[in-house]
């Protein structure tokens, strides 16, 4: 049965289309260094954040993170009536231990570092649907945390790749009501599995770049919009390499040409910070949304954007079994 | 009529996005990596040299002086790795400092201090060798087949 909220293949657009009231941003040393440091709300100046364990410090992050987006609105933890939060961790225990803390109902979600992208779209369909009116999207990564997980212990002396990326040290939360002012999700894409047989666990840029060019193209498609309907059009963590091949997919479906086209993991560090080919992970595309994106909609620098979260879906032991990388993007749609 | 094979077709896609990654892929910088390597590398061993002559000169004897200096490497090794500096090192050096013994220290040392959070038996026991593990396994498995070669061939 039709609602009449779904448009195409993959695309829905919202009949109330929930507020994002408050928002925040709490990055890591190195991303505060990066050319956005003053455009998040708080930065921490040591990577274990006063915690025994990286992963203790990426629950604390996300923790704070959430914490500080609701106080914005002064509210408490029991206002919240969900919380949609995930990370990178096996088991997503930075978001469960979060959780646990704060006592919102909670839904863990894992999309890798499309998860910003996947807690927006859910958050947004369930209070479109007129389950929930005050909900909290969030998602955070550590990279330190993440590299013991996915590579090797921090300490080793290892070798990067020119295509390697730095996996960034942030947490973004996003309060959704479903009244009040500020920018507003109007709608969005569900992307699919795209494999196309990458199997470098040292480029996932490549891997996911027909992941974010598929949904981008069936987002436009869905809604029938002319490709220069957003301000701005920004991929998760595709960085420079994987943005390259993405550009490359866009001209060959006809899709936004720069300069209304970026990629949060080329834009969160400067070439000099010795990232290689840029960042990555949860906490990218969350912090670059939560930090410089969403102040610039406020200000009024763009007003419509499309966020396009992507993520890399291995895991070390599916890799050295020899699967290739699945990837995936979801795409919402957020206007003033 | 001839209806195409959709595992055909992505095959065909694949191959067009591999052609198109060859483009776009910076070929990693070999030159500059190899000279860092041989440097760094290099500079290494030449320390291991000077404590070895100078072991040598206070007329220690050739196999105890080598003990000693690769008992000082792996120390350094250790000692590097436990300040910080090591993987910092090891970043742009690559395999200039991972084939020297202080590498196999790193390896080593980077797992006990990452694993030790998660306690002694689950952690730095069960761990220790998830980085120079493979290195002993098949060293051994040489050391033997020579071993194995050498019984046969020189009876």
């Amino acid at each position: 049965m039709a609602s009449g909220k779904k448009r195409g293949k993959q695309t829905v657009v919202f009949d109330n289309p929930p507020v994002l009231t408050a928002w925040s941003a709490v990055v890591g040393p190195k991303e505060g260094d990066g050319p956005w440091g003053k455009d998040f709300d708080f930065i921490i100046d040591d990577y274990m954040f006063g915690e025994k364990t990286w992963e203790k410090a990426e629950t604390k992050m996300l923790r704070e993170t959430i914490k500080l987006t609701l106080s914005k609105r002064f509210f408490t933890p029991e206002d919240v009536e969900l919380l949609l939060a995930g990370d990178l961790l096996n088991q997503t225990v930075s978001s469960n231990f979060a959780a646990r803390e704060l006592q919102i109902p909670y839904l863990g979600l894992y999309g890798a570092c499309s998860t910003m992208a996947e807690s927006l779209v859910t958050g947004s369909m369930l209070m479109d649907g007129g389950f929930f009116e005050r909900v909290v999207a969030a998602s955070c990564s550590h990279h330190y945390a993440s590299y013991r997980q996915y590579r090797f212990p921090t300490e080793q002396g290892v070798q990067s790749t020119p295509s390697t990326q730095w996996t960034a040290t942030a947490a973004g939360a996003i309060l959704l009501e479903a009244g009040g002012t500020g920018p507003r999700v109007t709608s969005a894409t569900i992307g699919k599995v795209i494999d196309m047989g990458q199997t470098d666990m040292a480029d996932m840029g490549c891997a996911m770049a027909p992941a974010a060019a598929d949904t981008i193209k069936t987002h436009f498609d869905d809604l029938g919009r002319s490709t220069d309907y957003y301000d701005l059009v920004v991929t998760g963590d595709l960085a420079k390499i994987g943005m390259a091949a993405a550009e490359q997919l866009f001209i060959r479906d006809g899709l936004v040409p720069k300069p209304n086209y970026s990629d949060c993991g080329v834009l969160l560090y400067d070439e000099t910070q010795g990232v290689d080919a840029g960042g990555s992970g949860c906490g990218c595309c969350a912090a670059m949304l939560c930090g410089p994106l969403l102040k610039k909609i406020v200000n009024g620098d763009i007003s419509k954007l499309l966020l396009v979260a992507t993520g890399a879906l291995m895991s070390p032991t599916t890799s050295f079994q020899g699967e290739s990388i699945p990837a995936i993007a979801h795409a919402v749609a957020i206007e003033m | 009529m001839n209806v195409p094979n959709p595992d055909k077709l992505k095959k065909i896609e694949i191959q067009e996005y591999d052609n198109l990654l060859q483009q776009i892929k910076p070929k990693p910088a070999i030159f500059t990596n190899c000279v860092w390597a041989f440097t760094v590398g290099g500079l290494i061993c030449m320390l291991a040299q000077i404590i070895q002559n100078y072991l040598l000169s206070t007329g220690m004897s050739k196999i105890d002086a080598s003990s000693i200096t690769s008992v000082t490497m792996i120390f350094l090794g250790a000692l590097f790795t436990g300040i910080g500096i090591y993987d910092e090192l090891g970043k742009k050096a690559g395999a200039g400092t991972i084939v020297p013994i202080t590498g196999f220290a790193n390896a080593i040392v980077a797992s006990a201090m990452e694993f030790k959070r998660e306690g002694y038996v689950f952690g730095v026991g069960a761990r220790l060798f998830s980085v120079a593990g493979p290195t002993l396994v098949f060293g051994f498995a040489v050391a033997v087949l020579i071993g194995l070669i050498k019984v046969f061939f020189t009876s």
